[in-house]
């Protein structure tokens, strides 16, 4: 190859590179490793990890059961190893697979079309809000204290440098969203006014109601959902402008926080405000069916500095598991699943309220729920680890407010012997804690 | 067929309908482990807020489930097919053991808020992956929350801004050369930066008397991709560093051709601020169909205290963990941590190669770039004739001439079981067809490469018409993208919804 180019060694390939800037030292990285050996130090560290523990943490990552389905046809190379289906004629598999995406994401939000993907449900939530800027040509964007923690992390990045202020809305007793305040809060320069539900604490919201509010003003209100499952059983966002989703609950592994699986979804009216790619249905030169890549024109490869979005790579397929865990379940199931995940919070709630106090049960919830204990909940935590429970997230870095608070998550793999374990442990700490303070209580008389 | 294509030929490719298309009452691929805890009253729990219907969503079985899907994959061209000379897009092979090991129970199923104590294996990953890389790129420090190049670019001009901001000015704008990637100049207006276009001079390069005459206290940034999207290496980099530090600016290097340059020179060294890596192109974790990817961000030790938080330490009883207290910040880019799985991926990739395979990787991959210049020169016009590193930059200047351009030529080589080079870009190349073979492909595959752009090369003088038509083998003729923009059908509608 080297005479066929007419060089005589591989370096003189690399005169291009001033000499006092080529590396004349091997790099300070591990030695080469036999796939033997890859495998066994990965394992290594899976088992510095959290191996069969029993975890009540949801919060933004949820632990679903993943059909084996997912992964057998994920791996398939056609999939696995392809670019963004920008030659639609040798991609129609992942141009067909997007549209279908689009459709079922449409259908289970509410809305009138979806995206193919964003990076996940906090920067989709960022890109909501600026998409609702543009489309109203306000600046201001108010935003729900119980949207998870991150996502107002997030939009905050974002928001700083669009010139885009943000109001933050508290809760009530119930959980929910203090519409009265938020009420005060939307004025005629308000863009969004930006949701989740079911909220943080799992609380489902009541969407009609703050959409009305939204509105009367032209805002426009944006939901975001983090877990995707409860859409089998509470009723979609269907009076929001965007709904801003992460889809990881939809066979996507927990995976230490990534990849997820974003999504966008809104009206017809909004498409072409819309960040991320679209497939769209369209026909050949023989009017066979067939999908593109379409409406190209608000995105960077062509506007550049003018584009909807700076998006290019997102996270095709992530979304097709999702795609495939959707199609798994489907009509009947998922409601099946999200009414699993129903009763089994109902349970953990109510058995862990016998013992301890549970937050927000003036509003109904999904498949998490806030309790406080008497003693601080990293040291119970601590103390269930031993018995290989995680325990639920502890609030009071997030919500000084919730004091000894945790939020506690069920899904249909929460088993009834695992709720009963940790609320008995839990039941001893508190036990402990009241015995602590008569003993006190005695000493002190 | 007019010529011979040696790689591709016919084969039966099964018809396949909307999931939609083929659903119906009863049919199931889900069953569900009986309810161990007592049922409940969804109406009375939820009321008004019960859903009762999930409308047109599928109802299938599991074994039309998976002919559906493999059918459609059939329908994709893959790596694993052949080469995909995809310029700027580095698609090399896609190692199993990659995936083999993010799946590993533990590291697949570990939450992002397990207590610190149960996930020093993940930060140990997060750890040794950040280490390497910030040998492999030579710089100080590295964030790996950004989820793919665009947002990497985010975050590293964020870090310019709160630079600046720091010195009590966060400057105007960004300069950025016109044959970048479309996702600097729209980066640069995220953050909130003007952008000034920055032109290249008659090698390619960045015109640095241009960039001297335009750099002043206004910029805050230039924002330069090297290897270039011409895949030439900006040979006075080290000039034009000097000029951005000179008036205080900083050099953004945006990474996506760092398989040009690994194991033989490191950014750091000459003269970068802050870049971003793509680990879905260097670092072989798989495109996926456009995703997911990751974007980790390397900088300068100036700009540490503003990385997004939480970054990982090593604590005084020597564990992992995450420090969030970052007063200088510029906040979090996205929930958790990033795309750890695809941390994995990367990490058993450089694990597989070392530091020796990592350089002979870089050599492979531009020598095989070298070699297809060499093959094509001569059918194909070479607008710039400066020495390719990793990619070559031709256009359809010859072939234009018979009405035929880079596109028509990208749907002509899908009959050669090919798929297309970039088509139409850089921007500064008219009709440019930009090609990128990495270092996986074997000679073999390299000169079936060189055969079949040759030979429609001369399809086009002997038929033009033909190759416009094309493509001829593919399960569906060229696409109405026009009718598909101008009247959008983005989902499936039940019939009788109309």
């Amino acid at each position: 190859m080297l005479k066929a180019i007419g060089v005589r060694t591989v370096d003189d390939l690399f005169s291009p590179i001033p000499a006092e800037f080529r590396l004349s030292r091997d790099l300070a990285i591990p030695r080469e490793m036999a796939e033997s050996e890859i495998v066994d130090w990965f394992k290594q560290r899976a088992q510095e990890n959290a191996e069969g523990y029993a975890c009540f943490l949801g919060a933004g990552a949820y632990a679903h059961y993943r059909p084996v389905v997912i992964d057998a046809l994920v791996q398939r190379g056609e999939f696995l190893t392809s670019y963004t289906p920008y030659q639609a004629e040798f991609a129609q598999g992942t141009l067909q697979a997007i549209f279908e995406f689009q459709t079922m994401v449409s259908e289970l939000t509410g809305m009138d079309l979806a995206n193919a993907s964003m990076y996940d449900g906090s920067t989709g939530a960022a890109e909501a809000v600026m998409m609702a800027v543009r489309i109203t040509g306000r600046q201001g964007a108010v935003v729900a204290r119980t949207l998870h923690p991150e996502y107002r992390e997030v939009i905050g990045t974002y928001a700083t440098h669009q010139g885009i202020p943000l109001t933050t809305i508290a809760y009530t007793e119930s959980g929910r969203i203090d519409r009265k305040a938020l009420e005060a809060a939307v004025g005629d320069d308000t863009a969004c006014v930006l949701i989740q539900s079911p909220n943080f604490f799992g609380t489902v919201e009541d969407v009609e109601a703050i959409a009305e509010i939204a509105h009367k003003r032209g805002t426009l209100l944006i939901v975001s959902i983090a877990e995707a499952v409860s859409l089998g059983i509470i009723e979609p966002p269907r009076d929001a402008d965007i709904v801003s989703m992460e889809a990881q609950s939809f066979g996507v592994p927990v995976g230490f926080g990534g990849p997820y699986c974003g999504v966008l979804a809104t009206k017809d009216k909004f498409v072409r405000q819309m960040p991320g790619r679209l497939a769209g249905q369209t026909v050949d030169k023989n009017g066979k069916r067939g999908f593109v890549l379409t409406l190209a024109t608000r995105e960077q490869h062509i506007r550049r500095e003018k584009a909807t979005s700076n998006i290019c790579t997102n996270q095709a397929l992530v979304a097709l598991m999702v795609n495939i865990f959707m199609t798994i379940y489907g009509k009947v199931g998922l409601r099946e699943l999200a009414r699993q995940n129903l009763a089994k919070a109902a349970y953990g709630a109510a058995q862990f309220g016998k013992h301890a106090k549970v937050h927000f049960t003036g509003a109904p919830r999904f498949n998490e729920f806030v309790v406080e204990t008497t003693e601080d909940p990293y040291a119970i935590n601590s103390r269930l680890l031993g018995h290989k429970i995680v325990g639920g997230l502890p609030l009071k870095k997030l919500y000084p407010e919730l004091g000894n608070a945790a939020l506690w998550c069920c899904t249909e793999l929460t088993t009834r012997s695992m709720i009963d374990t940790a609320v008995g442990l839990v039941a001893d700490s508190e036990r402990g804690m009241r015995s602590m303070k008569e003993v006190e209580e005695e000493v002190a008389r | 067929m007019k010529h011979m294509t040696r790689k591709a030929t016919r084969h039966v490719s099964q018809n396949e309908g909307l999931i939609f298309e083929k659903s119906s009452p009863g049919k199931a691929a889900w069953k569900l482990p009986p309810l161990d805890v007592p049922e409940v009253d969804t109406a009375k729990m939820l009321g008004k807020q019960e859903r009762k219907d999930l409308g047109s969503m599928p109802e299938v079985s599991e074994i039309e489930i998976i002919r559906h899907f493999t059918r459609l994959s059939t329908w994709n061209y893959a790596i694993d097919l052949g080469m995909y000379p995809l310029g700027s897009c580095t698609m090399k092979y896609n190692p199993r053991v990659n995936e083999f090991v993010s799946r590993i129970e533990g590291l697949a199923n570990g939450h992002p808020y397990q207590p610190e104590k149960i996930s020093q294996g993940a930060l140990r990953i997060l750890k040794t992956l950040s280490d390497c890389l910030v040998e492999i790129t030579g710089m100080d420090a590295i964030t790996l929350q950004p989820a793919a190049g665009a947002q990497g670019e985010l975050t590293g001009l964020l870090m310019v801004r709160a630079y600046h901001q720091s010195k009590g000015n966060p400057r105007k704008k960004v300069l950025i050369p016109d044959s970048a990637h479309g996702t600097n100049p729209a980066t640069a207006a995220t953050v909130g930066y003007g952008v000034e276009n920055l032109k290249s001079n008659d090698r390619g390069m960045v015109d640095v008397a241009a960039l001297a005459a335009q750099m002043n206290e206004d910029v805050a940034a230039l924002m330069v991709t090297n290897p270039n999207t011409l895949g030439v290496f900006e040979q006075e980099i080290h000039k034009i560093a000097g000029l951005m530090h000179a008036k205080g600016g900083l050099l953004y290097m945006d990474g996506a051709n760092m398989n040009a340059l690994v194991g033989k020179t490191r950014p750091g060294d000459f003269g970068v601020d802050v870049m971003h890596l793509n680990l879905h192109k260097t670092f072989s974790t798989p495109h996926g169909g456009g995703g997911p990817g990751s974007g980790p961000v390397a900088i300068k030790k100036i700009l540490e205290p503003f990385l997004p938080k939480p970054v990982v330490i090593t604590k005084p009883d020597g564990t992992l963990g995450f420090e969030y207290n970052r007063p200088q910040s510029i906040g979090r880019v996205r929930a958790f941590y990033g795309n750890f799985g695809m941390f994995i991926r990367a990490l058993a990739y450089i694990f597989a190669n070392g530091p020796d395979g990592l350089r002979q990787t870089t050599e492979d991959a531009v020598l095989n770039a070298n070699y297809i210049r060499k093959g094509l020169e001569g059918a194909y016009d070479l607008p710039y004739s400066t020495p390719s590193m990793h990619e070559v930059v031709f256009s359809d200047k010859v072939q234009s001439k018979k009405g035929v351009r880079t596109m028509d030529l990208a749907k002509r080589l899908i009959d050669y079981g090919f798929h297309p080079y970039t088509t139409a870009f850089p921007l500064i190349v008219s009709g440019a067809m930009m090609i990128e073979p990495t270092e996986s492909e074997p000679l073999e595959e390299l000169d079936l490469f060189i055969e079949a752009m040759k030979s429609i090369a001369e399809e086009v003088e002997e038929d033009p018409q033909f190759v416009l038509d094309a493509p001829h083998n593919a399960r569906i003729s060229r696409l109405d993208e026009t009718a598909a923009a101008r009247k959008p059908v983005l989902r499936w509608k039940p019939e009788s919804a109309g």
